[in-house]
């Protein structure tokens, strides 16, 4: 293990350029992935947050006695989709119209009678918050005798639905172009590597080198490379990121396991990309 | 020790480099296998140190059937071999030093047991003093000493020289002959393809020539003659 290790590592003393040149190449690949990883992560955040105003509100009969509604209430918190519901009174209603709609506040003073209902307003989970729980849930709830009407803006939740399903879409297809394209700049750099030293190969192989001999120095040294570029990968998303926040809008950067994550991905490329080029090398010499 | 029988081998590209060649060379034999460039000298000794696969026939080496050689076993087959070439392969980056211990790193040998075996080859072969110089600063006829202190230091049975003269002049091809003849005094089969006919007149040993992939003379079984036909 000595020994591969320092034959690892003398790669960089022996080929500072090239090496230099392949963790570069992996970061800038790692970079551009990670790039549009934050977009992702980002678009994603953007989503919760809109998907945060999913709301059911069941309007009540009037006269429903409290300790019904109560009950009630207990009941529709029991939904597994639920994460909370809420009663709000007929004058907690009024009350808060006052203070959302200035505009009409006079008007509001001046009613003899307050207008609006009682309600029990749900909020959901957030991984029910989608077309399908949300109509479910109101079926649900129209489903107490003392519930007169569900509200929820359909056509909105559809749309946050259809919104979510592009995000993934491009997402995943925009996310798997680059990383293939990351993984094949990189795999083109390896094998670089292993075509340099071609020549230490065939003479390992005549002094009778194994190939697993021959292979795990340069797997070593392809996931060092590997992790080395996601690390500077990582270095440059977070000077995007620094510079993005400044100038342009908040955002968020990755969080702890995404960086690692991507880290990780670059040894994963750097090793599987050294194992293919110099198991393909192998096989020809 | 070697054994070829009625060994073929075709070109990728159609025709053959080998047309039933058999010989047999015995432990301890200096042989010098001779032909013109093209005759299959390089073929014959490809194949002893399995590089590439026999057509058809058959090739012993060393206790291994090279027909049922699995590509894993190679690597086994070739610590028994010493393998020199025209063009020495030596790693430039590295010292003549480290081009020896190379081969033993390679094969798994005991670290602490590396330097000593390593000062020990290079003593043989004349080159203890320049064990620090890296082949660049070295000449072509220490260069091949090198690459033989490499072919040596694994204790092979036989060291397969393809060459081991041809980029060297007149006093170093002497000298590197001298050292392949002193490593057989001390037991190692050589088998030594060249095309330099002084060399070969200059030693008694046997001599097998090729002409155009078939074995055309081989001093063991055929009448002698005073002057190889090859000029």
């Amino acid at each position: 293990m000595n020994l591969v290790i320092r034959e690892a590592l003398l790669t960089f003393r022996r080929a500072p350029l090239l090496s230099t040149l392949s963790v570069t190449t992996i970061a800038f690949s790692l970079f551009v992935v990670g790039l549009f990883g934050l977009v992702a992560v980002n678009l994603q955040d953007a989503l919760r947050g809109v998907a945060e105003r999913v709301e059911i509100v069941a309007y009540l009969l009037p006269g429903t006695p409290i300790e019904t509604i109560t009950l009630a209430e207990k009941d529709i918190e029991a939904f597994p989709e639920v994460q909370s519901a809420t009663y709000v009174s007929e004058d907690s209603a009024l009350g808060r119209a006052r203070g959302e709609l200035v505009e009409f506040r006079d008007v509001l003073q001046e009613l003899e009678r307050n207008p609006l209902p009682a309600s029990i307003e749900v909020k959901l989970t957030p991984r029910f918050r989608d077309a399908e729980h949300v109509n479910e849930v109101a079926e649900r709830l129209r489903g107490f005798g003392f519930v007169d009407d569900v509200r929820f803006g359909r056509d909105w939740v559809e749309k946050l639905d259809r919104l979510r399903q592009i995000a993934a879409a491009v997402g995943l297809v925009v996310g798997a172009a680059f990383a293939v394209v990351a993984i094949i700049i990189i795999g083109t750099t390896i094998r670089m590597a292993v075509l340099q030293r071609s020549r230490e190969i065939a003479i390992m192989r005549l002094v009778g080198a194994t190939d697993g001999f021959i292979r795990r120095p340069f797997l070593l040294q392809g996931a060092i490379k590997g992790m080395l570029g996601g690390l500077a990968a990582i270095g440059l998303s977070y000077g995007a990121y620094v510079l993005i926040n400044r100038w342009l809008l908040q955002v968020a950067f990755f969080s702890r396991e995404q960086a690692l994550a991507i880290v990780g991905f670059g040894m994963l490329i750097g090793l599987f990309g050294s194992a293919a080029s110099v198991g393909r090398h192998l096989r020809r010499v | 020790m070697i054994k070829l029988t009625n060994v073929f081998k075709a070109f990728p590209k159609g025709g053959l480099a080998l047309k039933d060649v058999s010989f047999h060379i015995a432990k301890g034999e200096f042989v010098f296998l001779t032909g013109h460039s093209g005759a299959g000298k390089s073929t014959v000794l490809k194949l002893i140190y399995a590089e590439e696969p026999v057509t058809s026939g058959e090739v012993r080496v060393s206790g291994f059937n090279l027909a049922e050689l699995r590509r894993r076993d190679v690597p086994m087959l070739r610590r028994r071999l010493g393998i020199v070439f025209q063009d020495f392969r030596l790693l430039e980056e590295r010292t003549a030093e480290e081009n020896v211990a190379f081969a033993l790193e390679v094969t798994g040998a005991r670290r602490a047991s590396i330097p000593a075996r390593v000062m020990r080859v290079l003593t043989q072969v004349g080159l203890a003093a320049k064990a620090q110089a890296s082949p660049r600063e070295l000449s072509g006829g220490e260069q091949q000493r090198v690459a033989i202190a490499r072919a040596l230091v694994n204790e092979p049975t036989v060291l397969l020289a393809d060459e081991p003269t041809g980029n060297l002049d007149e006093r170093a091809t002497r000298g590197v002959f001298q050292l392949l003849r002193d490593i057989n005094a001390s037991g190692t089969a050589v088998v030594m393809a060249t095309h330099d006919l002084d060399l070969v007149r200059q030693a008694p040993y046997r001599v097998i020539e090729l002409q155009e992939g078939a074995l055309v003379y081989d001093s063991e079984v055929d009448e002698p003659r005073d002057q190889a036909v090859t000029p």
